[in-house]
This record gives structure tokens, C-alpha cells and sequence, in this order.
């Protein structure tokens, strides 16, 4: 009996949910729900188990990393690439997310889902989705992680596209797909780029590798090889975690159901991207130029999608645009090298961000199907759980103290500023992004929940939902609140458990979130200051312009009418991409590629070698006319063609038959 | 003793014959008999070369030949007799339904 049993077989996490989604995708078309339901959440609870045991043995350990190599891949030549799962403090935070999360989600799955065509296929798609995040995370070379990368965007893929008799939802799961190919494009050269500095692609011999083989450049600098490699790198962040420019797929993606919304979309694979930056911090902080353009495309996203989601009406798009958002703060994080506090926020946004998403799901059903904010109002008092949890996801969000995601995105808030490289200018965004984020989610608050109901109440029936959707809304707010207290210690100046839990894994990156002391900390708790003040201002602005004067609302919108109708259509980007990108590359498909390669070069070479061989064929036909003493003459020439060969042919004839020539 | 190249000659004689009247006559039948002069003129070399030779290899495949040509005789009248009744002509010019 091994020591360790459970990190043994680390590979059982990732396994039980792909044998949840072939077992449902393959018998659970005649099962009733629930057997369904048992082997969803039995196999996705069974690796949720499994993974909290793997912690407590990482823990038993001494939380040293624990690496095995369970079978190689792909060998050739040098290289290998192996099924090599690892287990350090990193991958323990997002393997319990990923699991805990997942897990919650997947039982509200079972009531939102409960009416349902398709509801066998939901699952196992799900459960699809969780054994290629797992890959993902537990992966310990970039090429396995690759592979949870690219499976999680099949399974989002499939899962946008759930209901996929509507055009609008298969077209945003192409959409997704497309947009992902962009980013994955870059992450492929980035490995390759990674190879061939390193010769190799295990995480363990990439980070600790001081000496490079047969690279004439320099590796670190502003212009080292690292820096190419991390740019393409973040290419793939980018599209996988919906950053700019390669962001226009997710608000679409909120075609897809909502728990799909709410675990692909916002709470895990959409910090793919965040966690392979954090994964790759050694290779970052060695290219300085890189961490720069994390940090500005973080920032940028973070304030651009905030500003879309002011005025978005669609409840779910707006908690689309605040993703985003909120997926920019994790890259700041990450760009100004406060790695702890990016993986910091990613955790307690997968808690409140999952939340808000299902609290949502739960207010459209509730609704019967309706998502459009203009046509809610007052539910509070009809459905006081959903009410009661999305307020706690909505003050974790905002930044409001003591919930989690005021210690996260104090954490950011602090990093940008402390940062070297244009600082100020990224923690004034980042403060005015934070008054956007509140401004925007107690509008969706008081726009759904309070003031007068905007729908016809005999038509529609409101109603709390089922306990297997509010028990997770539940559980998820308890952890939205104290998910952040990890951190609770360091504002009474003692240690920041979370970044200290994580030092081992970024190590030498930590000096800056060290705080606690002196002017440090007195800097950190004016800067929360400063951010708690702007969440209430937003919260303030909101209350006044959405309950107390509802009619100044529409009378802003009215004067700044170019502003507001820039922001509703979203800086006009899908328009920008569809003239710019979509529509050439559609006219040279359609132009060149179809009418010229395609119909006048591949099929014209077939169809002329067709053509051809008729031709011959039917000239030659005449030769066969019929008549036999035709034939006759033929034979005879042949057969004098056969001696002129075998006794006049400068090779042969001499000794044919044994006679001379 | 007459010389080899004697037989030769006459054999490669009477086989153009039978080459230049299978090609040119349209009596099935003449045709028929010009094939059995190609045969017998191979035969003729055959037996010329073994008696030059001094080996009996060319002997025992004449009596094959020979042995062929008889069945091939009895197949190809019977062959003959057919289209002469079928179609009133022993014309091969006009035993060409197979034609295109």
C-alpha cells in the first residue's frame, strides 16, 4: 500500500467524470433523470472526494510537489510528451475549484435542466467538460495541458451550441470555436517556440533550466526569445479567457444554458488562460515586454467590457461583460507580477461569479425564460433565496469589505500600484473599472429585484426555484463571503495565508504582496479605502438612478444618446470584425479558394484527367473495329515488334534461346 | 545432307504464306487452312533445328503441335459450321456483330 495512495492515482480525478459522460453519452438516452442525475453528480461528487483527499496527502506531504509520470504519449526522438499529472499548491487551488465548483454546478444542473430535450446529452457533455479541465490543471507538460485546452473548448463548444436548432446559439458555438482557433494558433507556436529553446515542454525542466542549447538569441530581455513565446502564449489567454481583441465570443456564448454559463463561461475555463500565465510566471517575469502587454490587455478588457456592460439589458450579458471585466483584473493581476493575487481573484470570482450566473438562471426561471431586465422588477420579495444570494455575489463582487472579492481585488488594486512599469495609470483604470463593476451589478440588482415589476403579473407566474437549485446558490454564498478570508489576517498586519500558501509555486514574485509593514501597510489599507469608497459610490449612483429617479435614467441615456447607443451595440466590434476579418476572408474563400483552388484547380485537374482518358479512350476504340482479320494484322505486328526487341535490342538478344544472333 | 538454314527458310516461307493469307482472304475457311500452314511450317523448323541440334526436344513438341492442331481443327470447324448455318456466309467481313 502506497504511502499516498490518492496522488498514486492522481489520474482517477480526471477519470471518473469521463466515465460519467461515456456511460450517460452512451446509455443515458433511455434512463430516466435520474439515473442520469446519479451518475453526473456521483461521478463529478466520486472526484471531488478524490481530490480533496489528493490535497490532505499533498498537505500530509509537506506540500512538496509531487509529479508522476503515468505512461509517455508521444515519443520522437528527444522528445517526449507523457500522461504526467502534477500536484503543487497551484494546481490545489484549481483542481478544488474545478471539482467543488463543478460539482455544485452540476447538481443546480439537475433542476434548471429537469424540462429538458437532450437532458442525458447535457450531462455528459458536462461531465466532458470537467474531465478535460482536470487534464488541464493536473497537467505537468504543456503538451498534456494542451489537449485539456483544446477539450475544453469542444466541450464549450458543443455545449453554446446545446440548443442547437436555434441558429443563433450553433452560430455562437462556431463563433466560440472560431475565435478560440485564433488564440490556440498562437499558443501552438508559443510551444513550439518553447521547444525549441528548451527541448522540451515539461513544466519542471522548462522552469528550473538555466542552460539553453543552440539558441543564437538571448533568451530574457525586452526582446529575448522568452518574450515572443510568452506573447504567443498569452494569444491563446487571450482567446481562451476572452481577452481583447478574441473577447467577442463569450457574451455570445450566453446562448448556451445558463449552469453551462456559469461553470464554462465564468467560473472555470475561461481562467484557463489566467492559469497558464501563473503557470508560466517563471517564463513571464523573464520577458518584461510580455508582462507589460498582459497587464495593459488585462487592464484595457477590464475597463472596456465594464463600460459595455453598463447599459446591457440582458441580464445574462451583462454577468458575460462582467466576466470579462473581471477576467482583465486577473491578467493586471498577473501582468504587474502579483501572480497570487490573479489566482487570488480567480478563485473567489469562480465562487461569486458562478453564483451570480446561477442566481440568474434561477431569476429566468423563475420568470419562465425571460432574461430581459426591462422586464423584471420586484421579485425580491417572491424569490428571497435567489434575491438574498445574488445580493451576496453582487457585494463580493463589488469589492464590499469582508466579502471575498473585496480581498482579491484589493490584492490586484494593490499589485498594480506598487508596479513599476506605468502603475499609477493601471491602478487608476483598475479603481475605475471597480466604480463601473459596482455601478453595473446593483443596477442588474435594483433593475431585477426592486422598484415595480415591469411584467404582467397575471401572465407570468413567479416562482422560487426547486432545492436542488438553491442549495448550491446557498453553499456558493458562503463560500462567495468567506472564500476571501484566507487573506483576513493580513489587514490586521499579520500573514496573507493565501499568498504565503502560494509562495512556494511563485517563488520570488511575492516581495511586492509582502505587505503588512510600515508604510506598506498603511498604503494597502488606504488604497482598500479608497476602493471600498468607489464601490459605494457606484452603489450610490445606482440606487439614485434606478430606484429613486427612474426617469433620469432614460433622460441620460436621451442626452448622451452617441455615448449610449456606442456602448448598447458594443463599440460596434462584432461590426468591426465581421468587415474587417470575417467578410474578406469569406470573399476569398468563396473567390479564391472555392471558385478558383477548389472548382478550377482541384476539380479542374480531376475532371481533365477524366476528360483526358476518355479522349484517349475513344480514339483508341477505333481500333477495335470488329474485324477479325484486323485483329490478325495486329497480332502480327506485335509479335514481329517482340523479335525485333529480342534480337535487334542493344541490351539483349544475345544468347536468347542459346542462339546467336 | 541438306544444309539448315534450308528448312529454315522454306519454313519461314510457308509461314509468311500463311501470315499473308490469314490476313488477306475472307474465306473462313481458306483462313482455317492458312493457320494449319503456319502451324505445320513451325512444325517444319522444329524438327529442322532437332535434327540439327541431334536432340529430340523439338520432335516431341512437333507431336504436341500436332496433337493441339488436330483438336484445335475439330473445334474450329465445328466453330465454322455454326456461323455457316446461322448466318448463310462463311465471309468473315461479315461475322462482326461484336463490333461497336
Amino acid at each position: 500500500m502506497p504511502t499516498h495512495p490518492m496522488l498514486e492515482y492522481l489520474w482517477i480525478i480526471p477519470l471518473l467524470p469521463l466515465l460519467g459522460s461515456a456511460v450517460n453519452g452512451l446509455f443515458g438516452a433511455k434512463w430516466p433523470n435520474k439515473i442520469v442525475n446519479g451518475v453526473a453528480i456521483g461521478s463529478t461528487g466520486l472526484s471531488f472526494l478524490c481530490a480533496v483527499e489528493a490535497v490532505r496527502e499533498f498537505f500530509e506531504s509537506g506540500q512538496v510537489l509531487f509529479r508522476k509520470e503515468f505512461f509517455t504519449w508521444i515519443a520522437a526522438g528527444n522528445f517526449r510528451a507523457g500522461f504526467d499529472l502534477q500536484m503543487d499548491q497551484l494546481t490545489v487551488v484549481m483542481v478544488l475549484v474545478v471539482t467543488g465548483v463543478g460539482w455544485l454546478i452540476h447538481i443546480y444542473a439537475t433542476g434548471y435542466m429537469a424540462h429538458e430535450g437532450g437532458y442525458y446529452r447535457f450531462f455528459s457533455y458536462l461531465n466532458l467538460f470537467m474531465f478535460f479541465m482536470l487534464i488541464l490543471v493536473l497537467a505537468a507538460n504543456y503538451v498534456l495541458l494542451f489537449v485539456g485546452w483544446e477539450g475544453v473548448g469542444l466541450a464549450s463548444y458543443l455545449l453554446i451550441g446545446f440548443y442547437f436548432l436555434k441558429k443563433s446559439a450553433s452560430d455562437a458555438g462556431k463563433k466560440a470555436f472560431i475565435v478560440n482557433r485564433i488564440g490556440d494558433f498562437g499558443f501552438m507556436l508559443g510551444m513550439f517556440l518553447l521547444f525549441r529553446a528548451f527541448r522540451t515542454l515539461d513544466f519542471q525542466t522548462i522552469f528550473t533550466s538555466s542552460t539553453l542549447q543552440g539558441w543564437p538569441v538571448e533568451l530574457s530581455g525586452h526582446l529575448g526569445t522568452l518574450t515572443f513565446a510568452c506573447l504567443l502564449i498569452f494569444m491563446g489567454a487571450c482567446g481562451k479567457s476572452a481577452q481583447l481583441p478574441l473577447y467577442v465570443w463569450l457574451p455570445d456564448a450566453m446562448e448556451g444554458p445558463t449552469p453551462v454559463s456559469a461553470l464554462i463561461h465564468a467560473a472555470t475555463m475561461v481562467t484557463a488562460g489566467v492559469y497558464v500565465v501563473a503557470r508560466s510566471h517563471i517564463l513571464f517575469t523573464h520577458a518584461p515586454t510580455a508582462m507589460l502587454v498582459v497587464a495593459i490587455v488585462g487592464c484595457a478588457t477590464a475597463f472596456f467590457a465594464a463600460t459595455i456592460g453598463l447599459v446591457q439589458t440582458d441580464i445574462k450579458k451583462v454577468l458575460a461583460y462582467s466576466t470579462v471585466s473581471q477576467l482583465g483584473y486577473m491578467f493586471l493581476a498577473c501582468g504587474v507580477g502579483a501572480f497570487s493575487a490573479g489566482i487570488f481573484h480567480l478563485m473567489t470570482h469562480a465562487f461569486f461569479k458562478a453564483l451570480l450566473f446561477l442566481a440568474a438562471g434561477s431569476v429566468i426561471h423563475a420568470m419562465g425564460g425571460e432574461q430581459d431586465m426591462n422586464r423584471m422588477g420586484g421579485l425580491s420579495k417572491k424569490i428571497r433565496w435567489t434575491y438574498g444570494t445574488m445580493l451576496v455575489a453582487t457585494f463580493a463582487i463589488t469589492g464590499i469589505p469582508f466579502f471575498a472579492g473585496f480581498f482579491s481585488k484589493d490584492a490586484i488594486l494593490f499589485g498594480a500600484f506598487q508596479s513599476q512599469t506605468g502603475g499609477s495609470v493601471l491602478y487608476a483604470f483598475g479603481l475605475l473599472t471597480a466604480l463601473l463593476t459596482s455601478f453595473y451589478m446593483f443596477r442588474l440588482i435594483f433593475l431585477t429585484f426592486n422598484g415595480r415589476p415591469r411584467f404582467d403579473e397575471h401572465h407570468v407566474h413567479v416562482h422560487e426555484s426547486p432545492w436542488s437549485m438553491l442549495g448550491p446558490l446557498v453553499i456558493l454564498a458562503v463560500l462567495s463571503t468567506i472564500g476571501g478570508w484566507f487573506a483576513l489576517p493580513a489587514f490586521f498586519q499579520g500573514p496573507d495565508h493565501f499568498a504565503n500558501f502560494l509562495a512556494p509555486v511563485f517563488v520570488g514574485h511575492e516581495s511586492a504582496e509582502a505587505a503588512g509593514e510600515g508604510a506598506a501597510y498603511q498604503l494597502e489599507m488606504i488604497l482598500a479605502g479608497v476602493a471600498v469608497g468607489t464601490a459605494l459610490i457606484g452603489l450610490g449612483v445606482a440606487y439614485w438612478l434606478y430606484l429613486k429617479r427612474p426617469e433620469k435614467a432614460d433622460g441620460l441615456a436621451k442626452s448622451m444618446k452617441p455615448v449610449y447607443t456606442t456602448l448598447l451595440n458594443k463599440y460596434y466590434v462584432d461590426e468591426l470584425y465581421a468587415a474587417v476579418v470575417v467578410k474578406p476572408l469569406l470573399w476569398i474563400s468563396a473567390n479564391v479558394l472555392w471558385k478558383t483552388a477548389d472548382v478550377a484547380g482541384i476539380d479542374g485537374a480531376v475532371n481533365g484527367i477524366a476528360s483526358g482518358t476518355t479522349a484517349i479512350g475513344d480514339g483508341v476504340r477505333h481500333t477495335q473495329s470488329g474485324n477479325t482479320r484486323s485483329y490478325a494484322v495486329w497480332v502480327v505486328v506485335g509479335a514481329l515488334v517482340v523479335i525485333a526487341v529480342v534480337f535487334f535490342w542493344p541490351f539483349g538478344g544475345k544468347s536468347v534461346l542459346g542462339m546467336v544472333r | 545432307m541438306v544444309p539448315t538454314n534450308y528448312y529454315v527458310i522454306l519454313s519461314a516461307v510457308l509461314f509468311g504464306l500463311g501470315v499473308f493469307a490469314f490476313i488477306f482472304k475472307r474465306n473462313i475457311i481458306t483462313i482455317f487452312m492458312s493457320i494449319e500452314l503456319m502451324l505445320n511450317a513451325v512444325n517444319l523448323a522444329f524438327v529442322a533445328f532437332s535434327q540439327a541440334l541431334g536432340k529430340l526436344d523439338g520432335q516431341v513438341f512437333v507431336l504436341f503441335v500436332i496433337v493441339v492442331a488436330a483438336a484445335e481443327a475439330a473445334v474450329g470447324l465445328g466453330i465454322i459450321i455454326l456461323i455457316a448455318r446461322n448466318r448463310q456466309t462463311l465471309n468473315v467481313e461479315r461475322v462482326n456483330l461484336l463490333k461497336l
